[in-house]
């Protein structure tokens, strides 16, 4: 192979997301539609399968997020079995999941979001001194003195000047809506950087409880990993004490970096308070069951659903419920054998295509007919938004106290009033309450996991229902799933030992949903609505608000004036992942 | 930002989505040549999936590693590729959105941190059916074989 060929490994996208806008004379979008323009069709995959290894197909539908689809698809087995975990195997999940939060979260804020807000080649022109000043005010994080920054603009400047911005590239420098001075700009660039370090401590706990990473191991009814305190291979004391120094640093650099840089971020960018709400409606499948995983009260986020923004009453969703639970395809590719106007409930589901479509390449698709690979989820025929603003809120509405503290701590910092929750910036916000309310649960929970193994409660598999000869001929499950993007449910069909039925219904299905059957819009659409852009060839502010939901696809941007003229289309990833 | 120091590791890192047919061979080779990893017991053989960014640190760790995985090279279907470090792109400029983070710019990050392993190579298959689906088309499959023999060459090589 001595020759030279140009190549171009195929790109790890899960599926696109585009949206197409319409603008009026002034640049205000007046409607907006979400398209997921790639099939999925895991389902289809599954069926015929054992459950019990479901989780390790389920779990590569999101090439990035295969935990959370790991953990929702042995929840469905269990749940349709009836098994009960042990304690400590609770615990353990409780972590892992709870780590995933942390490093999800940091990750999207720096990696993924803060490029819409940060101008990273404005950091070239900070005065590293007074950056040092400012982060020396808003924390006690030790990388603060001058020559420490000046030292992360001698990288970037060397990355400039190389020619190659790699990951930096293609972002909208210069553009007149970055409000940030260099000086913070440098900041966050620091931290950018820093956080890639930091996640090689944070995905410690995975590689431990998981015995391996990448992709590490799951099993209905519990955990893979055994505990003994005296053996090599099991989660011994040398192991918990790895686990406990990995959430010391996971916690420090929630308090000490994320949480102070979002609050010098977000007074730059206050007008975000008031726009990129979308629906006011809210769901969660709720998450970190208490010691039984099936009882629901346990929860620390609560099973809730909102509506209307009415935060004085949260109604408990019941996934098994076949009238409000319902898929809807009559603006999606797809066909239901009883007619596309009626909802399915996902153990009811069918996944048949029908491309209806415009043969690619296109300018537009046909928004008036079907125009999405993704179907329409809605409770009680209304659209839902999940994710972590849903979360905050049901955690607020509930009376979590912590949660409170923190949303009415952020409200007062930034002199915004409550109903700026239901904003981009809430959202945003939303998702660094969360991510410390739960980095502190680890504490929590690593504590009594200790106490348990000291009680010598070891146990962490369940295999009293391992041997499908002991299942029933016939049995439907849900498994529950708050992913960091948002509510995540399996709905799993058992029958003579195999899958008979599988529905994923994922965050971003629900938020990236098309219209339904009456013509309501999903949330990203409806959250579109009213931005006013001020270059439309550099649509910015759809990604600021789209990136605040935290969006499991690559997204193309479409934007229409309103001549009907093709204004830009800039392929722009959202995300590298589907779920 | 700091350069990895110690032991360094030595990995065979299969690529790839299985669900999407092709997209998966890096991974079907993988398992084609685990069999065989007795005879490499300094190296690990990882599925690294589609796990973008979360692999840097992994890639970081290593002074050695071998990539099995899809290639688009705009030849044949089947056609085995070979790609030495220097040959390999570090990212895909043009394509590239700042969020869409293919392994190409896993390993331009890693470049900039001062942290590429030091032996590197990539043995990959061009592509034919990328649809919904388990099984490879009959072509790469056919080519798997090759793969393996030559992905063998490498890590003797290595030695």
């Amino acid at each position: 192979m001595a020759q030279r060929i140009v190549i171009d490994p195929i790109t790890r996208i899960e599926g696109h997301l585009r949206i197409e806008a319409s603008l009026d004379a002034t640049n205000k979008i007046t409607a907006a539609y979400s398209s997921g323009t790639m099939v999925r069709g895991i389902e289809k995959i599954l069926v015929g399968r054992d459950p019990r290894e479901a989780w390790a197909f389920a779990q590569r539908a999101c090439g990035v997020c295969t935990t959370v689809h790991s953990f929702a698809s042995i929840r469905s087995v269990e749940d349709a079995l009836g098994i009960k975990i042990p304690k400590a195997a609770n615990l353990i999940r409780n972590l892992m999941i709870a780590q995933q939060y942390v490093h999800d979260h940091v990750m999207h804020f720096y990696h993924l979001h803060a490029l819409d807000w940060v101008d990273v080649v404005s950091c070239l022109k900070a005065d590293p001194a007074q950056t040092s000043t400012i982060q020396q005010q808003i924390s006690s994080w030790p990388n603060s003195s001058p020559s420490y920054f000046k030292g992360i603009q001698n990288k970037v400047q060397a990355i400039v000047d190389s020619g190659q911005l790699s990951i930096f590239a293609n972002a909208y420098w210069g553009h007149p809506a970055y409000k940030l001075p260099p000086e913070i700009n440098l900041l966050a660039v620091a931290h950018y950087l820093e956080a890639l370090d930091w996640q090689r401590d944070a995905t410690k706990i995975h590689t431990i409880f998981g015995g391996k990473n990448p992709h590490p191991n799951f099993v209905v009814g519990g955990v893979p990993m055994p505990i003994d305190p005296n053996s090599d291979t099991a989660l011994n004391a040398e192991r918990l004490s790895i686990i406990n120094d990995s959430i010391e640093k996971m916690i420090a650099f929630v308090d000490q970096v994320y949480l102070p840089d979002l609050l010098a971020i977000a007074p730059y960018y206050l007008e975000y308070g008031s726009v990129g709400e979308g629906l006011g409606n809210f769901l969660t499948w709720g998450e970190f069951p208490g010691e039984n995983n099936s009882d629901v009260s346990q929860f620390l986020v609560p099973r809730a659903v909102i509506l209307n923004r009415d935060l004085s009453h949260i109604e408990q969703p019941d996934p098994r419920d076949f009238a409000r639970m319902q898929e809807f395809v009559s603006r999606s590719w797809y066909n239901y054998n009883g007619g596309n106007d009626k909802g399915l409930h996902p153990w009811k589901g069918e996944t048949r295509f029908n491309y209806t479509g415009p043969k690619p390449p296109y300018d537009y698709l046909d928004v008036e007919k079907q125009y999405s690979w993704l179907k329409a989820p809605r409770w009680a025929e209304t659209p839902m938004e999940v994710g972590p603003l849903a979360r905050v809120l049901a955690m607020y509405a509930g009376g979590h106290e912590q949660t409170k503290e923190l949303v009415n701590f952020i409200l007062s910092s930034l002199n915004v009033p409550i109903t700026a929750v239901f904003s981009t910036l809430g959202r945003t916000a939303a998702r660094a309450v969360e991510t410390k309310v739960f980095a502190d649960a680890m504490r929590v929970y690593y504590d009594d996991l200790v106490a348990e193994i000291k009680a010598g409660n070891t146990k962490t598999f369940d295999d009293s229902k391992w041997e499908p000869t002991t299942w029933p001929l016939h049995a439907e499950g849900f498994g529950y799933m708050e992913a960091p993007r948002g509510a995540l449910g399996h709905w799993i069909v058992i029958e003579g030992g195999k899958i008979k039925n599988y529905q994923m219904v994922v965050p971003t299905t629900w938020n990236g949903s098309p219209r339904d059957h009456k013509d309501q819009p999903g949330a990203y659409e409806a959250s579109l609505v009213g931005h006013t852009l001020a270059k439309p060839e550099w649509p910015l502010e759809v990604l600021r608000t789209i990136h605040s939901f935290d969006p499991c696809m690559a997204c193309a941007i479409h934007m229409i004036d309103a001549n009907g003229d093709k204004v830009s289309e800039t392929a722009t990833g959202l995300d590298i992942c589907f779920r | 930002m700091t350069p990895i120091t110690g032991t360094k590791r030595k990995v065979v890192l299969g690529l790839g989505n299985i669900l999407n047919r092709d997209e998966g061979l890096g991974i079907q080779a993988l398992r084609l040549l685990e069999p065989r990893s007795g005879d490499f017991p300094e190296f690990e053989f990882l599925d690294g999936g589609v796990l973008g960014l979360n692999l840097l640190m992994l890639v970081e760790e290593c002074s050695h590693l071998l990539l099995l995985d899809s290639v688009d090279a705009k030849k044949p279907a089947g056609m085995v590729i070979e790609l030495s470090k220097e040959k390999i792109p570090l990212y895909s400029g043009i394509k590239m959105s700042q969020h869409q983070v293919t392994f190409q710019e896993v390993l331009g990050l890693a470049n900039i941190r001062g942290n590429l392993p030091e032996n590197l190579y990539l043995i990959g298959i061009q592509p034919e059916d990328l649809s919904v689906g388990l099984g490879l088309s009959v072509r790469v499959e056919e080519a798997l074989p090759q793969v393996v023999e030559r992905a063998i060459a490498v890590l003797n090589n290595w030695k």
